[in-house]
This record gives C-alpha cells, structure tokens and sequence, in this order.
C-alpha cells in the first residue's frame, strides 16, 4: 500500500466520520471567517509568519532591555514585564489562535479565570512572604514579645 | 482554536451534511452548543477539554513561579542567578523554543492542507529543535551541578530546579507525543480523531513556548539582573 493510496483511505474514513457526528454549522461562525473547505494556506502562513516575526521582536527586545544602558535600573523588571505579557498576546492571538468566534467564548472565559488563579498565587504569595519578611523579628525580641503575651 | 483551522475536517460542497435535506428552507437555523441547535462540534468540545487541562497546567506552574519569586534571593551565601546563568545559552534555548513553535505552526498548516509530507517534515522540524533546547538545558544543568551549585545547594537553586526542570519535563513528554503523533499521521492518515490529536498537540507545543517565556524573563533576564 503506498502512502498516497493510505492517506486517501484515512481521508475517505474521516468524511464518513464527519459526516456522522462533526456536522457543520453555518450560523456559529465569525465575521470574516471563510468556509472550511476554503481553507487557505496562504494567509495560514501569514498569520503564523507574522506572529512569529512579532514574537521574534519582543524576545529579541526583552534581551536587549537587560544590556541597554538607556533605561533606568529599576525599570528594567518593569519593561521585561510588560515585553513578556506582549509576547504571550501575540503567541495566544497567532499561535494559539484566540479569536472572538462564538466557539472561542468558552476559551477566552477559561483563560481569564486561568489568569486570575495564577495572578493570585503568584503575587499574593509574592506579597505575603515579603510582608511576613519586613514583620520578621529578632530572636530575642520574638521571646520578649511571647512572655508580654503570656501575662 | 478558531472555528476554522487546519484541524476543522473538510466537507464536500453539496454534501449538505446539517440540513439533512430536511427543506428548512428560510428559518433561522440556531447556532449548535449555545444551549439549541444541539451540542458544539466534537473538534470545539475537545479542544475546550484539552484547554482546561492546559490551564490547570499553568495555575500548577504558577505555584512554582511564586515559590521561585520568593525565594530569588535566598541564595544561602550560595551563588546567585549573576554568577551562574549563560546568556548566550539562554538566548540559544529560547531561540530554538521559539522556531520549533513557529515549525508547529507550520505543521498545522501542512495538515490543513492535507500534505502528509509536509505534516511530517514540519513535525520532525519542531522535534529536532525541541532536543537542541532539552540538550541545551540539560547541558547548562550539568554545568551547575558540577560547579556545587546543585538543587541541594540553597532555596534559590531547589526553586531554579523545580521550575525550570519541571519546563523541561514538559518539552519530554511534548517529543514522546510529538513521536506517536508522526506515527499516527504516518499510519492512519488524517481522519478526524487524528486531527483533533494534532490539534491538542499544536495547543500543548505552543503552551510550552508561552510559559517559556514567563521563565526566561522571570529567572534568567530579571535574575542575572539582580
């Protein structure tokens, strides 16, 4: 059996297949969006290609941020920061390919909670510890403080 | 994950696979998974499913990020982030990361296009850039360890392993899928439950490369800074 002839069976089973249960729908589909069947490689690689050269863009900017003598020491963290949340727009719009589809609602709800989550473990804990930090007493004070208590 | 991808199985014009020939004529047709018109498409469904998981995965590695972003600076009189990280290797890491996510992509282009060649071509691409990384790193973790600066050595270096190993466990288990994905294709052709693999797998690569970039800007480029 050669490839082709392989490939095409596969090919023939898939449409049996997607004729019984991945049936199309023609109202769920956002502006712009082109059939199925019209699927053009073309603009796949162009939006790909442009993510990537984007993409390619804020990497290169974020390690230039940290050799460049032009932005003030502590604003450094703050421009990788900013470079970096950039960076995974572009990678969730061309790569991932986030949309405003009707399909993509759920996605884009699952993402924002993601996103919640991890802002709150992330700098809660970043604000805890550093706040349990500054509270930290000496040891002998820390005695003194208990037996205060205890009286 | 829009509606419309290289993943969206392709129909016959004529083929009129909804209707049904069932004559609905002029009357609005209710769009399917909005609570009518019956349940989302089974590409859609899967591809929510696999998304979940691969926010859980996020949250899991936000754990490690925090636990990293306190412990940055106890170094235990150990060797900080200044003292041990390469840059150009981390440039080369990233680098490779970022082409294999592009070569991904392009994968998922030459599956749109039913290329069976290309499919594999492209795939091969990102497995061999995802090695160079995984050799890469594991090269640069070698050189720790032999230097004494090893996860044992301070809270700092448990943390840097944990998070970046964990990373690196990841890019594995991506090349052993990436693997049984070429077989697939190879063996099964592109039929729908194919598809919706590739689909999964284009989701967890490209994933991979986003948390990629919250590590090299997090541990190494704000961490060489400090």
């Amino acid at each position: 059996m050669t490839d082709d002839s392989r490939a095409a069976d596969g090919f023939r089973q898939g449409l049996r297949d997607d004729l019984r249960d991945d049936s199309r729908d023609s109202d769920d589909i956002a502006p712009g969006i082109t059939e199925a069947a019209d699927y053009s490689i073309r603009s796949a690689v162009w939006t790909y290609s442009i993510g990537f050269a984007l993409a390619v863009l804020l990497t290169v900017a974020s390690f230039a941020t940290v050799k460049t003598p032009l932005i003030w020491g502590p604003g450094i963290a703050v421009m990788l920061g900013v470079l970096a949340v950039a960076q995974m727009g572009v990678h969730l719009v061309f790569f991932l390919h986030m949309t405003s589809d009707p399909d993509n609602t759920n996605n884009a709800l699952a993402l924002a909670f993601g996103v919640l989550i991890v802002i709150l473990v992330v700098f809660g804990s970043l604000w805890i510890m550093g706040y349990l930090y500054d509270r930290v007493m000496p040891p002998g004070e820390m005695q003194q403080h208990m037996m205060q208590m205890q009286r | 994950m829009s509606h419309v991808d290289a993943f969206t199985p392709v129909y016959r014009p004529g083929s009129d696979p909804y209707h049904l020939g069932h004559g609905v004529g002029e009357t609005h047709h209710p769009a399917r998974g909005h609570g009518e018109g019956g349940p989302a498409l089974k590409r859609v469904i899967t591809g929510y499913g696999f998304w979940i998981f691969l926010l859980s995965d996020i949250v899991m590695f936000s754990a490690f990020f925090a636990a990293h972003a306190v412990l940055q600076h106890a170094t235990a009189g150990g060797p900080s982030g200044r003292d041990l990280f390469d840059p150009m290797s981390v440039a080369l890491e990233t680098a490779c990361l970022l082409v294999s996510s592009y070569t991904c992509g392009m994968s998922a282009v030459a599956t749109g296009a039913r290329s069976q060649l290309w499919t594999q071509v492209f795939l091969a691409a990102t497995g061999l850039l995802g090695a160079a990384f995984l050799a890469l790193e594991a090269h640069d973790f070698a050189t720790m360890v032999q230097a004494g600066a090893g996860p044992q050595r301070s809270a700092f270096l448990s943390s840097f392993f944990a998070l970046v190993g964990c990373h690196g466990l990841h890019v594995t288990a991506g090349l052993l899928w990436l693997g049984t994905m070429m077989a697939q294709v190879f063996v099964k052709g592109f039929r729908p439950n194919i598809l919706r693999r590739l689909l999964c797998f284009n989701l967890f690569w490209h994933v991979l490369d986003v948390i990629w970039i919250a590590i090299f800007t997090m541990v190494y480029l704000i961490g060489e800074g400090l």
